[in-house]
C-alpha cells in the first residue's frame, strides 16, 4: 500500500508529460535556445543561495558554541543568559526576523548614530544565522554534556584551563557527536535561505519567481526549482557522510 | 606542623541540606601515606576531591604548602600544579594515544616543548612498566594498564602530592596488583600520597597514617598498627571485622 503512494507523484508526472495541455516543458527545454536561456537564468540564482547558506551555517557555527558554552556554565546568571537567547531566539518565525533586520535593524543603526545600511545579501546571511544559532547552541550543549564529566575533571587535575579543556579534551570527543545534528541543521539553513527572495536576493527561489512572472509556467519553472534544492541537499549530504567516515577512521586508528 | 603539606582544619561541606562532610581535621606531611577507608558513601571521596577544588567546601580551610585554597584563580592553578589526581575510572582521553595523553598537560599548562615533553611521557611510561604501549589508545589497553597509564599521565605534572581515589575498585582482581605494584614504588620512593581504597594490605604495607571515616566523620585515626590489631571505636572495629573476614 505504501509502495503505490511512492508511485502516485511518479504517475502524475508521466501523466502531465504525456498531455501538452498541462505541461510545457518547453519553457526549460535545454534543446532550444530560450529554454536554455532560462534554464541558465534559474541557475544562476545558485551561487547567492550557497554563499547565504555557507556563510549563515559557519556563523551559526561559532555563535552558537558562544551561546552554548554559557549555558553549560556552573553559575545560574550565565545559564540564564543561555536560555534567555534560546528560547527568544527560536521562538522568532524567520519570516519576520527578516524583515525586522533588513527594514528594522538599520533604523536601530541610524538612532543609534551609525549608518550602516543593510543589502539583501547581508540581511538574509544575519537573519539565518542568528535564528539557528539557538538550534546549534542546543546541539552543541547536548553533545558535550554527553561526554562524561571525568574528562573535564581529568583536564583540570593535569592543569588545563578551561578552553584549554573544551579545545583539546571535549571539543575533539563531542564532536563526532554533534557533526550529524549540525549537518541537518546546514540543511534547514540551506532551504531557509529561500526566504532571502522576499527582500529582493537574487537566490535560487527569486530567480524563480521572476521567470514564472515572464513566462507564467509556474508548474514547470518550480518543479525544477525544487529538483536545484534536492541536488545541493544530496551534495551536503554525501559530504557529511565522507566527513563522518574520516573522523571515525581516525577515531579508531 | 611547619612541613604540612596537606592540612584541613574544620572543613565542612554540604550538598543542598546533606551534611557531607562534619568538622574535618587533617594533617598530611610532606612524604606521607595516607590511607583513607570507611564505608560507601562515607565522604572519604569528598575530602580528597576537595583537596583538589573538584569540589567546594563551604566552611573550614584547606591549606596545600602553606597556601590557602580560595576560589581565586592564583590559588586554584597552584593547587593543581602541586596535586596530581588519580581517578576510579581512569578519565583518559579516549581520542587521544597514551603519548599524547601524558603530553597534553606538560605542553599546554607547563609550556614544554613536545621532544621535552615526550621524553619526560616515556620516563614515566617505563616507571609504571608500559614503556611499548606509548603508540596506543588507551581503549585499547587493559583496565590494569589504563590505570597506570592515568597514574604515569599524573606524574608527568611533577606533582608534590598524589590523591588517589579508589584506584583499583573498577579492576578486574587479576588487574589489582600491577596498579598496587605501581603504588607501592611510588610510596616507596618518598611521594606523598592520599589514598581512598578498601585494599588493606596495600594500606598495611604503605600507609603512615590510617583514617577511618564513616558518616562525614573522620571516626579514628592513628598508625597502621595500631589502627588494625586495636582500633579504639565500635563503628571502626565493625568495619576492619567485615571487610577483612575474607
Amino acid at each position: 500500500m505504501k509502495k503505490a503512494f511512492l508511485f502516485l507523484p511518479l504517475f502524475l508526472l508521466a501523466a502531465g508529460c504525456s498531455s501538452s495541455q498541462t505541461w510545457g516543458w518547453y519553457v526549460i527545454n535545454p534543446t532550444t535556445e530560450s529554454g536554455w536561456t532560462n534554464i541558465k537564468f534559474l541557475i544562476s540564482g545558485m551561487g547567492a543561495t550557497i554563499q547565504i547558506s555557507l556563510i549563515a551555517a559557519v556563523l551559526s557555527i561559532v555563535i552558537g558554541l558562544l551561546v552554548a558554552l554559557p549555558g553549560l556554565a556552573e553559575s545560574r546568571g550565565w545559564r540564564l543568559v543561555n536560555r534567555i537567547y534560546v528560547e527568544f531566539v527560536r521562538s522568532i518565525p524567520l519570516l519576520p526576523m527578516l524583515f525586522w533586520v533588513f527594514y528594522g535593524l538599520p533604523i536601530v543603526f541610524q538612532s543609534m548614530g551609525m549608518n550602516i545600511p543593510i543589502d539583501p545579501f547581508w540581511g538574509a546571511i544575519i537573519t539565518l544565522a542568528i535564528s539557528d544559532s539557538a538550534f546549534t547552541a542546543e546541539i552543541y550543549r547536548a553533545g558535550i554534556q554527553s561526554i562524561a564529566k571525568g574528562q573535564s575533571e581529568a583536564a583540570q587535575t593535569i592543569g588545563l584551563n578551561y578552553f584549554q579543556t573544551m579545545r583539546y579534551v571535549i571539543l575533539p570527543q563531542a564532536i563526532r557527536r554533534i557533526l550529524p545534528p549540525l549537518a541537518n541543521q546546514f540543511i534547514y539553513v540551506v532551504k531557509m535561505s529561500a526566504f532571502a527572495s522576499v527582500i529582493g536576493m537574487q537566490e535560487l527561489t527569486r530567480r524563480a519567481n521572476e521567470l514564472v512572472v515572464t513566462e507564467y509556467r509556474p508548474l514547470e519553472i518550480y518543479t525544477l526549482l525544487v529538483f536545484e534544492y534536492l541536488v545541493l541537499v544530496l551534495i551536503i549530504s554525501a559530504g557529511v557522510r565522507w566527513l563522518e567516515r574520516r573522523m571515525g577512521a581516525d577515531e579508531r586508528g | 606542623m611547619p612541613d604540612a603539606a596537606i592540612e584541613l582544619v574544620d572543613v565542612n561541606k554540604w550538598y543542598g541540606t546533606f551534611h557531607v562532610l562534619k568538622d574535618i581535621n587533617l594533617t598530611i606531611s610532606s612524604g606521607e601515606k595516607v590511607v583513607i577507608c570507611g564505608p560507601s558513601g562515607s565522604g572519604k571521596s569528598t575530602v580528597v576531591r576537595c583537596i583538589n577544588k573538584l569540589e567546594k567546601h563551604q566552611k573550614g580551610t584547606i591549606r596545600i604548602d602553606g597556601v590557602e585554597l580560595t576560589d581565586d584563580a592564583n590559588s586554584v592553578a597552584t593547587i593543581r600544579s602541586e596535586v596530581g589526581m588519580v581517578f576510579q575510572q581512569f578519565n583518559l582521553f579516549p581520542h587521544l594515544t597514551v603519548l599524547e595523553n601524558l603530553t597534553l598537560g606538560p605542553i599546554k599548562a607547563r609550556g614544554l616543548s613536545r621532544k621535552e615533553a615526550e621524553e619526560k611521557a616515556r620516563h614515566y611510561l617505563e616507571r609504571v612498566h608500559i614503556p611499548d604501549q606509548a603508540e596506543k589508545r588507551p581503549l585499547q589497553l587493559s583496565g590494569g594498564q589504563q590505570q597506570r597509564v592515568a597514574i604515569a599521565r599524573s606524574l608527568c605534572m611533577e606533582p608534590r602530592v598524589l590523591l588517589f581515589d579508589e584506584p583499583t575498585s573498577a579492576l578486574d582482581p587479576e588487574m589489582i596488583s600491577e596498579v598496587l605494584d605501581v603504588m607501592v614504588e611510588l610510596a616507596q620512593e618518598g611521594m606523598t600520597m592520599v589514598v581512598v581504597t578498601h585494599e588493606m594490605g596495600f594500606a598495611r604495607k604503605v600507609a603512615d597514617n590510617m583514617v577511618f571515616m564513616d558518616a562525614g566523620e573522620i571516626v579514628e585515626q592513628g598508625k597502621p598498627e595500631h589502627f588494625f590489631t586495636n582500633p579504639r571505636s565500635e563503628r571502626c572495629q565493625k568495619f576492619l571485622s567485615q571487610i577483612l573476614q575474607h
